[in-house]
C-alpha cells in the first residue's frame, strides 16, 4: 500500500509577532511547525501503514526551508519525503496550490507507485480555507472523504475503505472505493514519537526536491501569483477594544443590595441595555 | 539499540555543544549531537553578548552570515539606589572597527545558525531527543547514552556533556554533584520591542551600534545580583539575576525585582512605549573556580555551563563555553589521531588545555570573589550603593553648606554605616579577591 500525506509548513501561531509599526506579520525568527491539523493525517497514515504494510510518502510545496518540516515527518516515521519548490510557486492561492500538488502527486505516482490513499489535514492554521484537499481530489479524480474522525475499516483486497465522518448533527459512516482522498479531523489520534532509528534516518535522509519542471508542470500560468485569482486586498490589525474592567464594591452583608449596586453600575456603563432588556421582557 | 557506533556523542546544542560538535566534525570525526529542544537554541537563554574572538576560532568569517544584532559601541556600568544611578560609561569610536569585538545577539537565532554550520560540517543532529542516562560498561567506562526515544541506546567512543548548568545526565551518573543553591543564579529576562530608530535616538546610536548597561545596587534588595539592559536591532533585552540561595532565603521574587527595575526612573524612559514579547528564565553558574567539577573521566568530558565555566565578574559565559567545547574537541581529536582510546588518563589532556587557556586563568584570578560577594552581599549591593549615591548628591547639590562640612558629613555617613574596621576590611577583602 502507498499513502501520500500532504503537509504544509506554517509559522507557529503561538509565537507569531505582528510588527508594532507596520502591522505586518514578522516571519523572521518565528519558528515554523508542521500545520497541526496535518499531523493527524500523518499519524493516521502511519497507523494504516503499520497495520497493513506499505509506505508513506510526505509531500509539501514551499520554500527550500520547508524541508525542515519534511525531515520532522520522516523522524515521526514517514518513509519518503518530496519537496516541491520553485520560485514559480510563490504567491499561490488554494487554486494554484491544489494544481501544483496534484501534478506532484501524479509524478509521485509515476515514480514511486500509485497511492491508494492521499491524506491532508482538515485545513491549515494560516489559510483556514479547507479548499486544497478537495481541490486535489477533484483534479486527480479521487473520491473524497472530508472531516474524517475515524478510519473504521480498510479492506485492501476488496479495494474499499469505511470511515466515520463528522457532519452537522451526527456521524456519517461512509464506505468508498480506493483510491481516495481523506481530510482528517483534529483530535482523532495522537502523534507518535519516532524511534531513535527513525530520528537518525530522518537526520540523514535526502529529501527528494522537485522544481515545477521536475513535477511535469508545463502550464506555468496556473502556478503561483499568476495562477491565483484570490487577491489579498489589505492586511490590518483589529483595533484594540476599549473595554475595561470595573470593580464594584459590594453593599455590606446584603446580597440583594449588592445586586442592586451591580445592576446600577451595568446600566450606567451601558445605557441602552435597560431599554433593550425591558423590550425583551415585554415579549414574554 | 542503534548498531552504528559514533566517534563522539555531544549532549546538548548550546554554545559549548555546538562548538565541540563543529570542531569534531571539521576534524573529520563522526559525531552525533542530541538536543532536547525542538531546534538548537529553542531552550537556550542568555542576555546576550557575543565575543568575536572566541567565535572566530570556530567560524573565521562568521560576520558574513551570522545573525548579529548590534556591535557594542558603549558600555555603561551603573551603581543604583532606588532613585539614582551613578555610573562609568565607556564609549569609543574605536569599537566601530571593521571586525568589532563584541555584539549583542539573540540566542534562539544565533544557535540555530551555529548549529547549521555544525551540520554542514557533517554533524548528525537529533532534536527533540533527550539523553536520559549514560551507558557504562562493567568497569565504569562511559560507552554511550540512552535517550527517551524507543530503541534509543547509541554507543560512542566518548560522550561530551554539554548539557547546561542543570544537566541531569552527569549528576545522575554520579560524575558530578548537582550545583548548590549558592553556586547558581536565577536570571529572568524580557524582550521589549521598539522600532530601531527609537532605539537609535534613545541611546544616541547610528545603525548597528549598540549600548550595554550593567547595573548593580539596591535593585537586588541586598542579594547578590545584577541587572542588565542590552540593545538589539529592534528590541531591548532587559533582565536581572540573583543567587538562587538568596531567593530561597528571602521574600523577593525574580519577576518582582525585574518589575521594580523596569520602573526605576533611570530605566523606565529607555523602555517607554515598548511591547514585551518574551519572558524567559535561566540558571547561570556563579560558583567560579571553586565550583568547577571533575572535568573528565573514562569515556566522558564535561564542557560549558555544565562545568560551571562562567566568569561572573566579567559577565562572560558563552565564550568560555565555546572555548571549552572547542578544546574538548581538540583533545579528543589528538587522542584519536594517535589511535588511542578515550580513557581517563588520555582525556586528562583536556584539563591541561583548559588550564593553559584564559578560561581557568580568569576563573582562578577571581576564585574568592563569589564567596566575598555572597557573604557581604548586603554591604556591597545595598549599603555602598546608597552611600555612594548620597555622597554624589551631597557633592553636587549647592545649598550654601561649606564644602568642608559636606565632605565631613559624607565621611561620617560611611563610618556610621560600616564603621572604620568594616570599611578597611571591605577594601582589603575586595582588593585581595580582585588581585
Amino acid at each position: 500500500m502507498h499513502i501520500v500525506v500532504c503537509l504544509k509548513q506554517v509559522p507557529d501561531s503561538a509565537q507569531i509577532r505582528v510588527h508594532p509599526v507596520t502591522n505586518t506579520i514578522m516571519r523572521q525568527g518565528v519558528p515554523t511547525v508542521i500545520n497541526p491539523y496535518d499531523l493527524f493525517a500523518l499519524e493516521e497514515a502511519l497507523r494504516l501503514r503499520d497495520a497493513h504494510g506499505g509506505q508513506v510518502t510526505v509531500l509539501t510545496m514551499g520554500p527550500p526551508m520547508a524541508s525542515d518540516s519534511l525531515r520532522k515527518a520522516l523522524a515521526y516515521g514517514a518513509d519518503r519525503a518530496v519537496l516541491l519548490t520553485d520560485r514559480f510557486f510563490a504567491g499561490s492561492d488554494t487554486l494554484a496550490t491544489s494544481f501544483a500538488l496534484s501534478a506532484a502527486i501524479a509524478k509521485v505516482s509515476q515514480t514511486f507507485g500509485a497511492p491508494d490513499i492521499v491524506f491532508t489535514g482538515k485545513q491549515t492554521i494560516d489559510g483556514d480555507t479547507a479548499q486544497v484537499g478537495p481541490g486535489i481530489a477533484k483534479r486527480l479524480d479521487l473520491l473524497q472523504l472530508t472531516y474524517v474522525a475515524r478510519i473504521a475499516e480498510l479492506d485492501l483486497a476488496g479495494r474499499s475503505i469505511t470511515v466515520e465522518r463528522r457532519a452537522e448533527g451526527g456521524v456519517q459512516v461512509l464506505r468508498t472505493r480506493l483510491p481516495c482522498l481523506i481530510t482528517m479531523l483534529e483530535g482523532t489520534n495522537e502523534m507518535r514519537r519516532g524511534s531513535m532509528a527513525d530520528a537518525l534516518r530522518a537526520a540523514r535522509a535526502e529529501v527528494v526536491t522537485w522544481s515545477a519542471a521536475d513535477a511535469g508542470i508545463e502550464d506555468l500560468t496556473k502556478c503561483g501569483l499568476r495562477g491565483s485569482p484570490t487577491v489579498v486586498k489589505r492586511v490590518f490589525a483589529p483595533a484594540a477594544r476599549a473595554e475595561t474592567a470595573q470593580m464594584v464594591p459590594p453593599a455590606e452583608r446584603d446580597a440583594a443590595a449588592s445586586a442592586e449596586v451591580l445592576i446600577d453600575a451595568l446600566f450606567t456603563r451601558a445605557p441602552a441595555l435597560e431599554a433593550d432588556l425591558a423590550r425583551l421582557a415585554a415579549g414574554y | 539499540m542503534i548498531d552504528e557506533t559514533f566517534d563522539a556523542i555531544v549532549v546538548g546544542a548550546g554554545m559549548s555543544g555546538n562548538a565541540c560538535a563543529l570542531t569534531l566534525a571539521q576534524r573529520g570525526l563522526k559525531v552525533l549531537q542530541l538536543e532536547r529542544g525542538e531546534y538548537a537554541g529553542s531552550k537556550n537563554v542568555q542576555g546576550a553578548i557575543l565575543y568575536a574572538d572566541m567565535l572566530e576560532k570556530l567560524v573565521p568569517d562568521f560576520r558574513e552570515d551570522a545573525p548579529l544584532e548590534r556591535h557594542v559601541l558603549e558600555q555603561r556600568f551603573w551603581m543604583m539606589d532606588d532613585t539614582s544611578h551613578m555610573g562609568m560609561h565607556y564609549r569609543s569610536d574605536d569599537f566601530n572597527e571593521a571586525r568589532p569585538n563584541r555584539y549583542t545577539i539573540i540566542r534562539a537565532q544565533f544557535d540555530k545558525w551555529l548549529s547549521r554550520k555544525a551540520q554542514e560540517a557533517g554533524v548528525t543532529l537529533l532534536c527533540e531527543t533527550t539523553a536520559t542516562e549514560l551507558i557504562q560498561d562493567a568497569y565504569g567506562r562511559v560507552i554511550g547514552v540512552r535517550t527517551d526515544r524507543t530503541g534509543g541506546i547509541v554507543h560512542a567512543d566518548v560522550v561530551v556533556l554539554a548539557e547546561g548548568v542543570n544537566g541531569l545526565l552527569g549528576s545522575r551518573a554520579g560524575l558530578r554533584a548537582v550545583p548548590k543553591a549558592e553556586q547558581v543564579a536565577l536570571a529572568v529576562k524580557e524582550m521589549h520591542f521598539l522600532p530601531s530608530e527609537t532605539i537609535d535616538a534613545r541611546f544616541n546610536l547610528k545603525e548597528n551600534e549598540g549600548v550595554v548597561i550593567e547595573a548593580a545596587g539596591t535593585l537586588s534588595k541586598g542579594m547578590t545580583g545584577m541587572a542588565f539592559l542590552y540593545t538589539n536591532k529592534e528590541s531591548i533585552s532587559v533582565g536581572l539575576g540573583c543567587l538562587v540561595s538568596d531567593f530561597r532565603d528571602g521574600q523577593e521574587t525574580p519577576y518582582g525585582l525585574l518589575e521594580a527595575f523596569k520602573r526605576h526612573p533611570s530605566i523606565a524612559p529607555l523602555l517607554a512605549g515598548s511591547e514585551v514579547k518574551e519572558y524567559a528564565a535561566h540558571l547561570i553558574p556563579e560558583g567560579g573556580y571553586r565550583a568547577v567539577p571533575q572535568l573528565y573521566g573514562d569515556g566522558w568530558l564535561v564542557v560549558g555551563d555544565a562545568a560551571q565555566f562562567n566568569n561572573a565578574i566579567h559577565r562572560e559565559g558563552s565564550n568560555l563555553a565555546m572555548t571549552t567545547g572547542r578544546l574538548a574537541a581538540e583533545a579528543i581529536f589528538q587522542i584519536k589521531s594517535r589511535r588511542e582510546p578515550c580513557t581517563k588518563a588520555n582525556l586528562a589532556l583536556y584539563k591541561t588545555m583548559v588550564e593553559e587557556s584564559f578560561v581557568m586563568k580568569d576563573l582562578k584570578k577571581y576564585k574568592d570573589m563569589p564567596a566575598l560577594l555572597h557573604t557581604q552581599s548586603r554591604n556591597f549591593f545595598l549599603t555602598y550603593p546608597e552611600l555612594m549615591s548620597k555622597a554624589a548628591q551631597n557633592f553636587l547639590r549647592v545649598d550654601g553648606t561649606p564644602k568642608i562640612d559636606k565632605e565631613k558629613a559624607t565621611w561620617r555617613s560611611f563610618v556610621q554605616r560600616r564603621s572604620w574596621p568594616g570599611l578597611i576590611g571591605d577594601a582589603f577583602r575586595l582588593a585581595r579577591a580582585w588581585r
